[in-house]
């Protein structure tokens, strides 16, 4: 018998989060979110782990980071305004190193917004939400299937590089059911553990080679101090220029170090294409329609697909836009990956933007006419 | 052979479970489905569409263009979404809550919930005797199937009823 | 003298940043002492504290310490205690830190009864920023946002903790230091939210801004004002000045804790032992 099984993607991230050996959950209920929240809560006692539903949704993210300095692999997942109260405390574990996963299951907003509707404006604030400096790694999966990758995929990086990691979905993926299937096993990356022994000198936030530092889980008798205070590598806070330039620029180093490979993109449509679209997420599944349509009405037109929204695909961006006429960016929001096509393309081709906030999704057409309008512009 | 199914009603209707059954039986035949639904805030009443696509060809565009079937169970529901049936579609009503049926070629009337109140006793299960009927107009999947999807994923306790259900729709269908 | 706290505290992060006269650590060895009185294991006790005049506390002491955000110290309290059960939690907050930013924390903690220790020091100001009012600061007292006393309507936090569902309530004062030390002992062997209250002096802010005098003064004002609950529960009302205010445990009651629970919960349904 087939394993395959209708399934949701918000079941789908809570199904990967399993697998790749998160234990602790703590949230908050919020549309279109809370179907994450339904399903650990249901999931997590079984596997032995914990679920709390907590008061708001700045103390769901405040256990989370708790329960994975205690040592357990820790996520929690949001909407809207409640990624909006969290952003502190992302920093907070931006800057004392804390492995965790926050999915934001994109809404319509400002504000509250309309929160059963579908958008993709929260590109920007998953980068630079929260005060002050540090890299940020966000993905966006387009399918119900690529959710549990993502999911497993954003455990492993947060794991790999202690930091905060944003599964950025949208309502389209998040409450989207179809057919998946899922594997047996998936590869999971444990815990980094230290190095050393007290008596060896041991210092929780010294750079590993790969700048990431291997902070002991509490009770291990180590002692360590862990602060949101900027501090050198004995996790005590310094007040000095040099530490807490070293600590800023690490941070920032040890995301950009792994560079191209932990940068997802895909490829459709390409061969010979003189134009192309760029989208993520739900929005992606519909360009793909879009191309797919005019590739049959014989125009060259291809499709890039961000599945890494950060760190940005800079490079496959300036390559892509060395080699088409035009790049036609489809987001669900009034501009915003569009700043950073432009950017990263440096003017070497046109890059427009298919911007749509109106609760609704895109529809293959809408984004065809796109195309065409762009290739008209572009050839008169 | 993409099918594209909308079910709308209101808030509490069971339109989205019966879409999500049918995309379920799709599912164990080994066909592609994709399942949407959108809502207002309340958990009763308010509008409530749900859709189905099903198709042996990967899904990329996950939500309908442009309809086969619409099922609508409220007069709202009928007017507002009817509108983008495919000129051959098929419109399928509620006949006591859809009193006036929308001018379109192919309609089909089946006294859905008046069914559920006298066949099955309650009309709580009228979405199962939409999807019976939707399943047989459809023929997108086994009969076999949607039973045992059905069963799958209602009450262990309201099986019996709901099977009684889903075969009374069925037949009404059947008959038309 | 022997001093056998010593080994609580980080010798290399010694002296600490208070100012003289500050009551914070005394109330800081009060913690230590119970922690030694309880024979609580020094690699299995994290110290979880906000932020604050009071929250650098965790820097000084020799265990697993979480300097948390402002106001955040109980969730993350929370999410360390149901991850590793065999670790014991204390927090340290302060009156700005767990009545005003983290409140609802607070009230929550108290309500899901989280097998934590919280010890508040009570200096009924905010401290590190220069002395603003906070919610603990007494009605008609000045603060450099309440210059001219302070209309707001404190707090009684222990109050607070016993009706929000804490199952050890306590306060006591700097003065004290011995039958403080027996109520955060008290909180220690409770297995459930337990809150104590620690009223310090901060002559810096507080004390100056109300004309308290000098760090003595305000012990001996401690002195003259705590009233133990005994004496306070026969004590005539007209007694019961403004000034005046009981120490003692209010409340020592059993009620099975969050994290039990939940390892109740996953037994029932047979779920892998975590």
């Amino acid at each position: 018998m087939s394993k395959a099984r209708l399934m949701q993607g918000n079941e789908a991230c809570a199904e990967g989060a399993i697998a790749a050996g998160v234990r602790f959950f703590a949230g908050y209920p919020i549309t279109p979110s809370t179907e994450i929240a339904e399903t650990m809560a249901k999931l997590l006692p079984q596997y032995g782990g914990k679920f709390i539903q907590m008061e708001d949704e700045i103390g769901s993210m405040g256990a989370i980071l708790g329960a994975s300095l205690a040592g357990l692999k820790s996520m929690d997942a949001t909407s809207g305004p409640g990624f909006s109260l969290k952003q502190e405390l992302i920093g907070y574990a931006a800057c004392a190193e804390i492995p965790c996963v926050l999915v934001n299951v994109q809404r319509v907003g400002p504000s509250t917004g309309q929160p059963t509707a579908p958008s993709q404006a929260d590109v920007m604030q998953v980068r630079w939400g929260t005060h002050g400096d540090h890299p940020m790694i966000a993905l966006a999966p387009w399918s119900v299937r690529e959710t549990y990758d993502a999911t497993v995929m954003a455990v492993n990086y947060s794991e790999r590089f202690r930091t905060p990691v944003i599964l950025l979905m949208d309502e389209i993926i998040g409450h989207l059911r179809e057919k998946v299937e899922l594997p047996d096993s998936v590869e999971v990356y444990e815990r980094r553990k230290p190095k050393k022994t007290r008596a060896e000198g041991y210092e929780p936030y010294e750079p590993d080679e790969d700048l990431v530092p291997n902070v002991a889980d509490f009770g291990k008798g180590y002692h360590i101090h862990v602060t949101g205070l900027l501090h050198d590598a004995t996790g005590f806070p310094v007040g000095s220029p040099k530490v807490t330039e070293e600590s800023i620029r690490r941070l920032h180093e040890k995301i950009a170090r792994a560079g191209d490979e932990i940068i997802h993109t895909e490829e459709y449509f390409m061969e010979d294409a003189e134009y192309a679209v760029v989208a993520f997420g739900g929005t992606a599944r519909t360009a793909y329609e879009a191309v797919r349509n005019a590739r049959e009405a014989g125009k060259k037109v291809g499709l890039l697909r961000l599945m890494t929204i950060w760190p940005f695909a800079d490079k496959v961006i300036e390559q892509l836009a060395a080699k088409v006429k035009g790049i036609l960016v489809a987001e669900l929001n009034y501009g915003q990956v569009v700043h950073e096509v432009r950017r990263a393309a440096q003017g070497k081709c046109l890059v427009e933007l298919c911007g749509k906030y109106n609760m609704k999704s895109f529809e293959p057409k809408e984004i065809e006419a796109a195309i065409d309008e762009m290739c008209a512009r572009r050839d008169a | 052979m993409r099918k594209q199914l909308r079910l709308s009603g209101s808030g509490g209707q069971g339109v989205i479970t019966a879409a999500i059954i049918f995309a379920e039986a799709a599912v164990a035949e080994g066909k592609e489905a994709a399942q949407s639904q959108s809502y207002g805030p309340e958990a009763r009443g308010g509008a409530s569409k749900a859709e189905v696509i099903i198709d042996d060809a990967p899904i990329y565009h996950p939500h309908v263009e442009q309809p086969d079937i619409v099922l609508a169970m409220t007069q709202k529901a009928a007017d507002k979404y009817y509108t983008d049936l495919k000129p051959d579609g098929l419109l399928v009503l509620d006949t006591d809550l859809v009193p006036e049926p929308p001018d379109f070629p192919n309609v089909i009337r089946i006294p859905i919930t008046k069914l559920a109140v006298e066949q099955v006793g309650k009309s709580l299960f009228a979405n199962i005797v939409a999807l019976g009927a939707i399943a047989h107009l459809t023929g997108l999947v086994n009969f076999e199937t949607v039973k045992e999807s059905v069963a799958h994923r209602v009450p262990p306790h309201t099986v019996e009823q709901n099977m009684k259900a889903l075969q009374t729709g069925w037949d009404a269908a059947a008959k038309k | 003298m022997e001093r056998s706290y010593e080994k609580y505290f980080r010798q290399n992060r010694l002296p600490h940043l208070w100012c003289p006269g500050c009551g914070n650590g005394i109330v800081m060895k009060a913690i230590v002492q119970a922690i030694e009185k309880e024979g609580l294991n020094q690699d299995n006790t994290v110290i979880v504290s906000g932020i604050g005049c009071s929250s650098r506390a965790s820097g000084y002491m020799d265990f697993d310490t979480l300097h948390t955000a402002h106001g955040r110290a109980i969730p993350f309290a929370t999410g360390v205690k149901l991850a590793n059960p065999e670790l014991n939690v204390i927090v340290i907050t302060g009156d700005g830190d767990c009545t005003a930013i983290g409140g609802n924390h607070f009230i929550h903690g108290c309500r899901r009864n989280v097998d934590l220790t919280v010890v508040l020091f009570d200096n009924n100001i905010y401290g590190m920023t220069g002395g603003q009012a906070s919610p603990m600061t007494p009605t008609g007292k000045k603060a450099t946002t309440a210059p001219y006393g302070s209309v707001d309507r404190p707090f009684n936090a222990c109050d607070l903790a016993g009706a929000a569902g804490a199952t050890y309530v306590a306060r006591s004062t700097a003065f004290h230091v011995k039958h403080l030390t027996d109520m955060i002992s008290g909180g220690i062997r409770n297995k459930g939210f337990s809150f104590i209250e620690a009223v310090v002096q901060c002559p810096t802010a507080y004390g100056r801004k109300n004309k308290m005098g000098s760090p003595a003064d305000m012990l001996a004002w401690m002195r003259d004002n705590a009233v133990m609950k005994a004496a306070w529960d026969k004590m005539p009302e007209e007694q019961k000045t403004s000034e005046k205010f009981p120490i003692g445990v209010f409340l020592d009651s059993s009620y099975e804790d969050y994290g039990n629970a939940y390892e109740g919960l996953i037994q029932r349904i047979g779920g892998k032992k975590s």
